[in-house]
């Protein structure tokens, strides 16, 4: 996720301190992991210097925590180009599990244990973000759904694999 | 407390054997699912659970009473009044309207139609579907079906429910709204579930998982 594009994004409504910028974030993006004010600063300084927001005041005291800053036509312009963009499909076509998978098989391990141990540790996974799911609001069952969609497809590559781990020991054939 | 334990349960239909060694066991309240691939025999499993089907071999206890030792009467009686079944669909009677159909089972019990439909009332009310009492079910849709067939599955109150592929005929978003009313109600009933589902996302709605695979079950460790 690009930090700067998101700071950039909730500028457009209007202009924000710091501190602003850092509790809207983590109000709607935060979830179990809020930004660090450091993290906040050093990008609001780089998008400074790159023209996409200027300082709109500075309130009595010291510190970067007194400025406001406002986007610029130029940020607006990049907020709107990196909207516009569809990010690269990531197709992890080189992942752990299946070096796993490969290197038990090698080593005469029992690779249907590797795939089971994973199994259930993903499904750990996906009931406690069902529980968050169903107890929270509309935000927290889009990002839980979003992870449980990417886990439900690991889920069925594990099963998938587990049906044809007597081919690819053959094939493999150590 | 175990509220139901199978063991070793052996089933064929003909040459076909469905379980060789399934077994499972399930507490008071708990949900658990039941997944695997198609034809892996989830649902000879939860047949012979529920005393629809009877086992070659193996045993199920229900409250420590060996259902294979109950006469054919007792264990459909058992069924009407301590058990709950939600199937993938076709489980409501066409001709009655949702309010009737979810009064049955207590008009079966012998309650007043009154007083059966009444308690159907707040059962539909509680799956979010009041709307449809006075609809058949051929005029809801498929997601408002199962709605009313899990109000029909609780209004006796009964200690499990069965439930095979409850969300397999819907799209996510229906899927989902059945997962979290019927969910919902059970936890706060206390009633136990028993899931047969090969969806993951499903299966997360339980409290633990069940995995069956040509015919055997396989308890999963749970990691870490
Ligand atoms: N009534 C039946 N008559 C004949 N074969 C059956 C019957 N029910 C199930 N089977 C067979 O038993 C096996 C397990 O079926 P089933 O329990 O329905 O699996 P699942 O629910 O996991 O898809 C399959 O090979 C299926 O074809
Ligand atoms: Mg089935």
């Amino acid at each position: 996720m690009s930090l700067g594009h998101a700071l950039l994004g909730l500028l457009e409504r209007g202009p924000g301190h710091g501190y602003d910028l850092k509790k809207a974030y983590d109000d709607r993006f935060g979830q179990d992991r809020p930004l660090h004010y450091g993290q906040v600063y050093t990008t609001l300084s780089r998008l400074l210097r790159n023209g996409l927001v200027q300082e709109a005041g500075v309130e009595a005291g010291a510190g970067p925590e007194r400025k406001r800053y406002a986007i610029t036509d130029a940020g607006v312009t990049d907020v709107e180009t990196w909207l516009a963009t569809p990010e690269k499909p990531e197709p992890y076509l080189q992942n752990t599990l299946y070096t796993k998978v490969v290197l038990a098989l090698l080593s005469g391990r029992a690779a249907a244990g590797v795939l089971d141990s994973q199994r259930a540790a993903h499904l750990d996974a996906m009931r406690v973000l069902t529980r968050r799911k169903t107890d929270g609001d509309l935000a927290d069952q889009l990002i839980c759904d979003y992870a449980l969609f990417h886990l439900e497809a690991d889920l069925r590559w594990l099963e998938l694999t587990a049906d044809r781990l007597d081919q690819l020991a053959e094939r493999i054939g150590r | 407390m175990t509220l139901l334990v199978a063991e070793d349960l052996h089933k064929a239909f003909g040459p076909t054997p469905a379980l060789v060694g399934a077994g499972l066991s399930i507490g008071a309240g708990e949900i658990v699912a039941i997944m695997g691939p198609s034809g892996s025999g989830k649902s000879t499993l939860l047949h012979c659970l529920a005393g629809i089907l009877r086992p070659d071999r193996g045993t199920v206890r229900y409250q420590d009473v060996d259902l294979g030792s109950l006469s054919d009467g007792k264990r459909s009686e058992l069924r009407r009044t301590e058990f709950g079944f939600v199937f993938q669909f076709g489980q409501l009677v066409p001709e009655l309207t949702c309010l009737e159909n979810v009064a049955l089972p207590l008009r079966l019990a012998g309650l007043k139609r009154r007083d059966a439909e009444s308690r159907a009332v707040e059962g539909l009310a509680r799956l979010e579907v009041a709307d449809v009492a006075g609809k058949r079910p051929g005029e809801t849709s498929g997601g408002q079906g199962q709605r009313v067939a899990v109000a029909r599955a609780l209004v006796t109150s009964p200690k499990v429910i069965f439930a095979d592929e409850p969300t397999g005929a819907l799209d996510s978003l229906n899927g989902e709204r059945v997962m979290t009313l019927f969910l919902g109600a059970v936890r706060a009933s206390g009633t136990a579930v028993v899931l047969v589902t090969h969806e993951p996302r499903v299966a997360a709605y339980a409290d633990r998982e069940v995995v069956v695979r040509d015919g055997r079950s396989r308890e999963v460790e749970r990691a870490g």
